[in-house]
This record gives C-alpha cells, structure tokens and sequence, in this order.
C-alpha cells in the first residue's frame, strides 16, 4: 500500500519534471552556446546599448499606457453586465490571440500614413507615427493592454462588493471609495496584470517590426536585434537573448515577494 | 492489447512513412525571393517524374544557412547571394560546387502612378521622401546600399526591413514612397506598387546559387531537382516569373 502511494507521488512528478525541461533547457542550451569570453565587450557595444537602452524605456512607457488605459477600463467592465462590455470585452482581448504581425498590420491600417486616424492626424498636426519610437511605444501598449485588464478584472470580479458599499453608505464619493477601498484590496491583481504587461511589451516583436519598423536607436528594440543579429551574427543574437532573459529575470525576480505573495 | 499494439505501430508507420513508400520527399530550402518560381518548379517536377516527392522550406536567406548551420537535413540550398552560399560551402555540406540558377535585377518600388515622381536612385536622397531598405544582412539590402553607393545617393533608411516582401508590403500599404527590391518583387506584386528602372550603370545583378546539399535524406531526390531545376525547362518556368536565366 505504502509502495503503491510513494509510486503514484512519483509518477505524479512526471509532469512537473517535464515541465521544468521545458522551460530549463532552452535557456540552457542559451548559455551553454553564449561566448562568454567576449561577453562583456558585446554588452558594451552601441548597438546593444542602444536596443537595450530604447527597449526599458518602451516597455515601461507601454506599461504605464497600459495602466492609465486599462485600469478605467477593467473598472468599467467589472462593474455588471450587458452586451457592450461584452463586445467592448472581445476586442480588448483580440490582440492576445492575433498573431503580433496582424496586429501591426491593423495598426498600420489605422495609424499609418494613410490610416483611418494617421491621414488626418499628419495632415493636421504633421505627426506620424509609424517608423518612430512613439509608434513602437503605441505597438506595445497595444499587445501588452489586454494582459493588465485581465488581470485586474478578475481581481475585481473577485473583490466584495460589501466594502465598497459600505463605505459609499458612510458617505464616501465613488472615486474616494474605489481609491481608498477598492484599488488597495486588488492591488496584487494591478500589479501582477502590471508585471505581465511590462514583460509581454520587452518582448514585443511582430507589431513593433511591421508598425514601427526597425532603426537603430529609434525603434530597433532588443527583439529586433536580436534579430537582426541571428542571421549573421548569431553570437550576437546569443548575447543579446541572455541579456534580455537576464533583465526579465532580475525584476521578476526582484518583484517576487511583494508583487507575487505566497498565499 | 495486442491488436491496439498493431494498429499503433501501423499508424507510426504511416506517419513517418509519408504517404508514397519509395524516396523520401526531397527537402528543397530556398531563398524567400523564389517562393513563386519554385513552388512552380516542383509542381512541374513531381510531374515530370511520378512519384517524386519535394518539400519545399522558405525564408531568408541567412536564416537558412543558420538552420542548415544547426544540422537541418535539407537536400537542395538555393541562395539569393553568393556570400551566403560561400558560408554553406565552408561549413561542409556542399556535395558538389554552386551552380548559378537565375539572376534578378534592382527596382525601386513605388506606389501605382508614381505620385511623387521618383525617376531614379538619385531621387531617393530627397528629403521630402520616406525611404526604406532591406537590412544590410539581407541581400537585397546589400545590393541596394552597393547601387545607392555606385550612383553616389545617401540615403537615410527609415527601416531595416526584414524581407524585400515586408518592404514591398510597406510601400503598397502607403506607409513607404519608396524601397529598392527585386524586379521579380514588383512583378509578384501584381499592380500594387509600381517599379522604377535603375539606371544600368548602377544596377546590381543578384545571382542565386544552388547547391545538392550533403547530409539530407534523399541525396538522390536532390540530385534530381537540381537537374530539373537547371534544365530548360526549369528555365522556362523561371523566366516566366521575371527571372533571367544564365
């Protein structure tokens, strides 16, 4: 009987065993094949400085876009139930399942030069977004929103409604009660949706390359050059994959306790 | 159990069998540029020869040579330079030497009218309009900066394109005035942009050489492509679609 349980707990850490492979070897053979005897002269280069350099300031730029967009909306959404915030829903979330490329195309479509939006906004205000590091700051608010309205959604779907009322009954405006009640209690959920955005706008490349192009120091961003780099100089490419694991790592990482509570 | 056992290994079988039991599928790797022409290759060659099979794999040049660098077991490599062709020949896998299959020429791709009245690679140094180019690593991007160098135009790229096919899209969507591609591209786009000679003294003739690869699982289904390939009739098929033919 015990030997049949020890088996069963055994075979039950088949899966998890599989899965750490999964996840470990890629980044294994990463470093394995990484040229660590130059690495820090790679690290140092301009062009990796640059990529590096214009990929934080996107990617945190994009997260905070997906803040000020998607905590309103994921707010309004949360708030009952009727066939707008289902179709609004839809849409929010279509970019998480278009292949990135479509979603640059789109963009394209609507913001480019000749777009619904980009014709008139160049011919009023002569601004233009595509090939410019604003535009792969709109690519990346544009994949990495819908990750941030899930998340704090179903954080507020989650939350008792009574706190709120209760503090609307003691006289507290809707906009004091959700800042100084609602926004506290699903405050891990905002910033786990916050994380996940951050991480899938540094990982952005589909929408950035169609929409914004690919220059370096304007819009070349640390997954087009390691592009760029792969079929050339793919010890390059190598360098700049380990440093991109390397920074999602470290905040992550740095995050873990406060942004990822053990329950 | 046992006849569940048996249908399983029946259905293995299949499934790494292919469909046909003779040669395994000749695994043909090629240049994105050749998409058409090649697709229209090995059409007219599993009909020429019944019972052949080609598995066709395409994309950027240098991301092949990546893969084929990784030990992809191809039969065939077509190139769309010769640098790159050189790199697979270094790295061993060349059973026999490059033959040189089509050759294409330069364009300036432009959208259908030509509203902003680009007349050669010396416009393309105007201010007033938005350029792209190939990354340099890509070889249309290579021979475009070689021309743009030979007619002494500097051109600011807005973008290192991944692919003359992205630039081309680019172009066509509006979002470019101009990008320097193939002839072959601007063929292919079938009206939505419009080419723009370049003069002949700066043009570049792009050479793509094709090569039986060793280490592939039908050495002799690649022999037989390449030949096909190279044949006139192989020709015609690659005239047909732009292409000029030594």
């Amino acid at each position: 009987m015990n030997a049949r349980r020890r088996l069963a707990a055994a075979a039950a850490r088949v899966p998890v065993v599989l899965a750490a492979l999964l996840f470990g070897l890629p980044l294994l053979g990463l470093l394995a094949r990484a040229p660590w005897a130059t690495f820090l002269e790679q690290l140092g280069s301009p062009p990796v400085l640059a990529a590096l350099r214009l990929s934080l300031v996107c990617s945190v730029a994009a997260a905070l876009g997906a803040l000020a967009l998607g905590l309103p909306l994921a707010a309004w959404l949360a708030s009952g139930r009727s066939p707008a915030r289902t179709a609004v829903r839809v849409l929010v979330l279509l970019p998480m399942v278009l292949p990135p490329i479509v979603g640059g195309v789109a963009l394209l479509l609507a913001f480019g030069r000749n777009g619904l939006v980009g014709a008139p906004l160049e011919r009023l205000l002569g601004v233009s977004l595509p090939f410019t590091t604003a535009g792969v700051v709109l690519a990346e608010t544009y994949v990495a929103t819908p990750f941030l309205v899930l998340a704090v959604e179903s954080g507020l779907r989650s939350f008792d409604a009574r706190y709120a009322e209760a503090a609307a009954t003691l006289g507290a405006s809707r906009w004091r009660t959700f800042r100084t009640v609602t926004l506290p209690m699903i405050a891990p959920a905002v910033r786990a949706g916050l994380v996940v955005a951050w991480a899938r706008a540094l990982g952005e490349f589909g929408a950035t390359i169609t929409f914004a192009g690919n220059l370096q120091g304007r819009t070349r961003t640390l997954p087009l050059a390691v592009f760029n780099a792969l079929e050339t100089r793919p010890e390059a490419a190598i360098v700049l994959s380990v440093i991109l694991v390397g920074v999602s790592a470290l905040l992550l990482f740095a995050l873990r306790d406060r942004w990822f509570p053990a329950p | 159990m046992r006849r569940a056992v048996a249908l399983l290994a029946a259905l293995l079988a299949t499934a790494c069998g292919g469909a046909t039991a003779g040669e395994p599928a000749a695994v043909v790797f090629a240049a994105a540029s050749l998409t058409e022409p090649f697709e229209a290759l090995a059409t007219a060659f599993e009909r020429a020869r019944p019972g052949a099979q080609v598995e066709l794999h395409f994309a950027g040049t240098p991301q092949l040579v990546l893969q084929l660098r990784e030990g992809a077991a191809a039969d065939v490599f077509a190139s769309a330079d010769p640098e790159n062709m050189r790199r697979v020949v270094e790295l061993g896998r060349a059973a026999g030497p490059p033959r040189v299959v089509a050759r294409n020429r330069l364009r300036i791709a432009v959208a259908p009218g030509n509203p902003r009245g680009v007349r050669g690679l010396a416009d393309l140094a105007r201010g007033d309009l938005l350029v792209a180019l190939c990354a340099p690593d890509v070889p249309a991007g290579r021979y475009a900066r070689r021309a743009l160098a030979s007619a002494g135009a500097q051109v600011a790229s807005v973008s290192d394109e991944p692919s003359v096919k992205a630039l081309v899209a680019k172009v066509s969507l509006g979002e470019l005035d101009a990008g320097v591609v193939y002839a072959t591209d601007v063929r292919a786009a079938a009206g939505a942009v419009e080419g723009v000679a370049v003069a002949a003294e700066h043009d570049v003739v792009a050479e793509y050489p094709l090569v039986v690869l060793r280490g592939g699982r039908s050495p002799g289904g690649g022999e037989a492509f390449a030949a096909f390939a190279l044949s006139p009739e192989g020709a015609r098929v690659l005239r047909e679609h732009g292409f000029e033919v030594p």
